[in-house]
């Protein structure tokens, strides 16, 4: 059945989106950017399984400044998906689903992943 | 032309029954990624400045090995799962999209099976 050239209701132009829209956009692009980390964390281990000399190569590589800098970002956006999936699992539960309390979960699972990024570093950096 | 819409195609041909198991099965990964990711940021946050001797030790212990494991198998699972999700949304075209799908799947399954490898070569000290 020809279902294409329908008439659309105006929608992502025209509304601003709300918070919750917004965590909830941000929930998928940060499940897609963790996938891309999935390749950094194979190649870690690629490289120790290769041998000292291989593993000082991806230390180098990894411990580039440029890099360190994005897997501070990478440990935020991992923090942020593990929390708002922990949110949207309560909502799979069915709990959770008025607008002020998923607000409020949605600033929750922000700060909480926020401090847990800080918590990772400075266990990684006072090592 | 088609005139018949895709539901009455569908009636009385029953149901695959497998219906939520995509759902299901993310949700699953989800949580068991929930502990595993915590162990895993504070295993590698531990162990990423100590060097190559250290980084060996750390993922020899079988216990560590197991769940390193375990981390690159359902990381890949979950991620594929959540990139199927976003190319049956965003992919209008349907051959390219089953396509995408189908390629997604298998990048997955090679990395998680190199990273698996990585980490039983390192175990078993290969």
């Amino acid at each position: 059945m020809q279902s294409d050239n329908r008439p659309l209701s105006p929608h992502l132009q025209i509304y601003r989106l709300p918070f919750t829209a917004l965590t909830s956009i941000s929930h998928r692009i940060s499940g897609v950017l963790l996938c891309v980390g999935a390749l950094v964390l194979v190649y870690w281990l690629t490289a120790l399984a290769g041998g000292p000399r291989s593993y000082a190569t991806a230390n180098a590589v990894l411990g580039n400044g440029f890099v360190q800098l994005l897997m501070f970002v990478w440990t935020f956006v991992l923090f942020y998906h593990l929390c708002n999936g922990i949110r949207h699992l309560f909502w799979d539960a069915g709990y959770g689903f008025e607008l002020e309390t998923a607000r409020k979960s949605g600033m929750a699972a922000i700060v909480a992943a926020g401090v847990l990024t800080l918590v990772a570093w400075i266990i990684a950096l006072s090592v | 032309m088609q005139f018949r819409t895709p539901i009455k195609q569908a009636r009385g041909l029953g149901s695959a029954h497998h219906g939520a198991t995509h759902w299901w099965f993310q949700r699953l990964t989800a949580i068991a990624l929930v502990p595993l990711m915590l162990w895993f940021i504070v295993g590698v946050a531990t162990v990423s400045s100590g060097g190559y001797l250290a980084a060996v030790a750390w993922l020899s212990a079988p216990f560590n090995a197991a769940l390193m494991a375990l981390v690159v198998g359902l990381v890949f699972w979950h991620g594929a799962m959540g990139i199927q999700v976003v190319l049956e949304d965003y992919v209008g075209c349907e051959a390219l999209r089953q396509a995408l799908i189908v390629l997604v799947k298998f990048v997955a399954v090679v990395l998680g099976a190199v990273g698996i490898i990585s980490v039983l070569r390192v175990a078993v000290g290969g």
